[in-house]
């Protein structure tokens, strides 16, 4: 079926990138954090602790996890995946590069006027399935998504990536309950569980505890895992599907995990890497590469 | 005034059509959000393409933009005070901004929902929906009216907000045929213009225009159903000819229909526009919808009242 929005829908299957070239996650991984560090070090700067706490979720979902073919972005067999935490953009752009959306030239331009790649993503850019960035619609468009894989009789799968602090949203609860009512075990949200938020703790500003009984109580299936390990995360994410609930993944994880100087930081939501910063931060990553 | 017998209101209306249209058009699907206008067995075969989200406007919007960017069309139900005040950042950003064919079926729309009061009347949903990009903003008049520019819109392939009203209300006279996009010219007039959309509006101008012929004064009498896109040509040249408007509508005066109209003539024919719409503060009384509207001052004296002072005051 094909819609005013979308390209015409190929007919080629979409495939694991994964699967055709089996890739070192963490590798990749390294290359994303790489790119995130060189795009805060732009014009604008950018949201570097919650795009670095995302690495490995995004890594591991479209390298391992998700059926997605580059060529083919708008493909009907594709699994979907939503940044509902849009300021994680640049990872996200990192990532869609890297699994070769587009040429990873093309990030150098993040930030510059004129520039589709802004700090919240865009379907100006390919690979972005919607704009997100205001907190809290990402799993209502899920529900969409996962509603429209239903009535297509297709096995597709909806990911929505939330951060822990827009879970304080109303509107998060209000499609939880709705997703689950609808009984959609197509449907997979991942919360970046990093604590932190711009001015504080979460636990501080509007604790969330306790997380997974609130998701429980709203009838969905939850895994508690290391954000930053792959193979919990593959694990997590490639669990069949159980029947009616919808399924969420709490990661844990670290606000600019690969920079000691804003590990777990308030500061590092966003930050603009000057010269010297720059050369810190990409030291740091080669330092963590080679530990 | 006299009012002609009662036919289906336009969520009636709205009902019935998009019961043939799901039956006709897979890719269409209902979601509603409690509203009661209908329940699954009203789409017999096309069940499973109506979807009662519940009471949760903000999510039907953003689930309604998920199912378009996949394909399909969505007909959303919800009351007006809901889409466009609680429910309207997900229409801004979700649904709008990514362009996507998602129709939103507003009832109670205006003080339509009467005694319900200002919590569900709907006086701010056209300054709210016609400022979004790529936005159809649509105001029913009668059953006939809804029906025939609800089927125009289904082609449309970006978002369509469909205002509609509560309960029936009198059918318009016949007049040319109803084209989205284009006022429909009622009556024709050289002395001033009556241009009114929505329901009671479009008929008290014509009230309006019968007391002002018995007068001596000729109007001409536009139903402006289409808010955005404006018909701005038509606007500008019965202003041109007339050389006054009054704009009536059911809706606060800022932002509105009037403000549409002012907006546009300032650029394309200055003329003086009397812009006749609820005033500035909550209608916090019981009362039906006429009732309510008798109240307010929209009716077709105040009309006529209006169309004199701006003939005495022209300013070309």
């Amino acid at each position: 079926m094909s819609s005013s929005t979308l390209a015409p829908p190929s007919t080629v299957a979409a495939v694991s990138v994964d699967t055709a070239a089996g890739v070192d996650l963490a590798e990749i991984a390294a290359r994303i954090r790489e790119h995130v560090v060189d795009m805060c070090a732009g014009p604008e700067g950018g949201h570097v602790g919650g795009s670095m706490s995302l690495v490995e979720i995004l890594a591991t979902l479209y390298f391992r996890v998700m059926l997605v073919d580059p060529r083919f972005p708008a493909s009907p067999d594709r699994d979907v995946l939503l940044l509902s935490k849009g300021h994680g953009g640049i990872a996200l752009y990192a990532t869609l590069a890297e699994a070769g959306f587009f040429p990873a030239e093309r990030l150098a331009g993040y930030g510059t006027p004129g520039s589709p790649l802004m700090a919240h993503p865009n379907t100006a850019v390919p690979g972005v399935e919607m704009p997100t960035g205001s907190l809290g619609h990402g799993l209502a468009l899920g529900i969409g998504y996962a509603l429209a894989a239903r009535l297509d009789e297709s096995d597709r799968r909806t990911f929505v990536i939330m951060g822990d602090g827009e879970l304080q949203e109303g509107s998060v609860w209000e499609s939880a309950s709705v997703a689950a009512a609808q009984r959609l075990d197509n449907l997979v949200a991942v919360v970046d569980r990093n604590g932190l938020q711009i001015t504080g703790g979460t636990h501080e500003v509007n604790d969330l505890e306790p997380l997974a009984d609130r998701w429980r109580a709203f009838g969905w299936r939850v895994f508690e895992v290391d954000g930053h390990d792959v193979d919990a995360l593959t694990d997590a994410l490639t669990t069949e599907p159980e029947n009616g609930r919808p399924t969420v993944v709490l990661a844990r994880t670290v606000k600019g995990k690969g920079l000691p100087m804003v590990e777990n930081q308030i500061r590092s939501h966003y930050a603009k890497l000057g010269g010297r910063a720059h050369r810190l931060a990409r030291a740091a990553l080669r330092e963590g590469r080679s530990s | 005034m006299t009012a002609p017998v009662k036919v289906r209101s336009s969520r009636e209306v709205y009902r019935d059509v998009l019961v043939e249209v799901l039956a006709d058009d897979e890719r269409a699907i209902c979601l509603d959000t409690d509203t009661g206008l209908f329940a699954g067995v009203d789409f017999g075969a096309a069940a499973r393409r109506y979807v009662n989200i519940g009471i949760a406007e903000h999510t039907v919007m953003g689930a309604a933009a998920g199912l378009a960017k996949e394909g399909r069309v969505p007909f959303v139900n919800t009351m007006a005070a809901f889409a466009a005040s609680r429910a309207i950042e997900a229409v801004k950003i979700d649904i709008a901004y990514n362009n996507l064919p998602v129709r939103i079926a507003a009832t109670h729309s205006g003080v339509s929902a009467g005694h319900l009061g200002p919590t569900h009347h709907a006086l701010e949903d056209l300054a709210a929906m016609r400022v979004l990009p790529n936005m159809t903003v649509v105001v029913a008049a009668d059953a006939a009216t809804t029906e025939s520019l609800l089927r125009q819109a289904l082609s449309l392939p970006g978002p369509v907000y469909l205002r509609l009203g509560r309960n029936a209300t009198p059918d318009l006279p016949a007049g040319p045929p109803v084209r989205l996009g284009e006022a429909q010219v009622l009556r024709q007039g050289t002395d001033v213009v009556l241009a009114a959309c929505g329901a009671y509006p479009v008929l008290s101008a014509i009230e309006a225009a019968d007391l002002l012929a018995a007068e001596g004064v000729e109007a001409t009498v536009l139903h402006v159903h289409t808010v955005k896109p404006l018909d701005t040509a038509t606007l500008a040249a019965a202003a041109g000819f007339t050389g006054a408007v009054v704009t009536v509508e059911e809706h606060w005066a800022a932002g509105g229909f009037g403000s549409a109209v002012a907006e546009a003539l300032t650029e394309l024919m200055p003329v003086r526009v009397h812009r006749l719409a609820l005033p500035d503060e909550f209608v916090g009384v019981s009362g039906s919808q006429r009732f309510l509207l008798d109240r307010a001052g929209v009716t077709a004296a105040a009309i006529a009242e209006r169309a004199k002072r701006s003939m005495r005051g022209k300013i070309r």
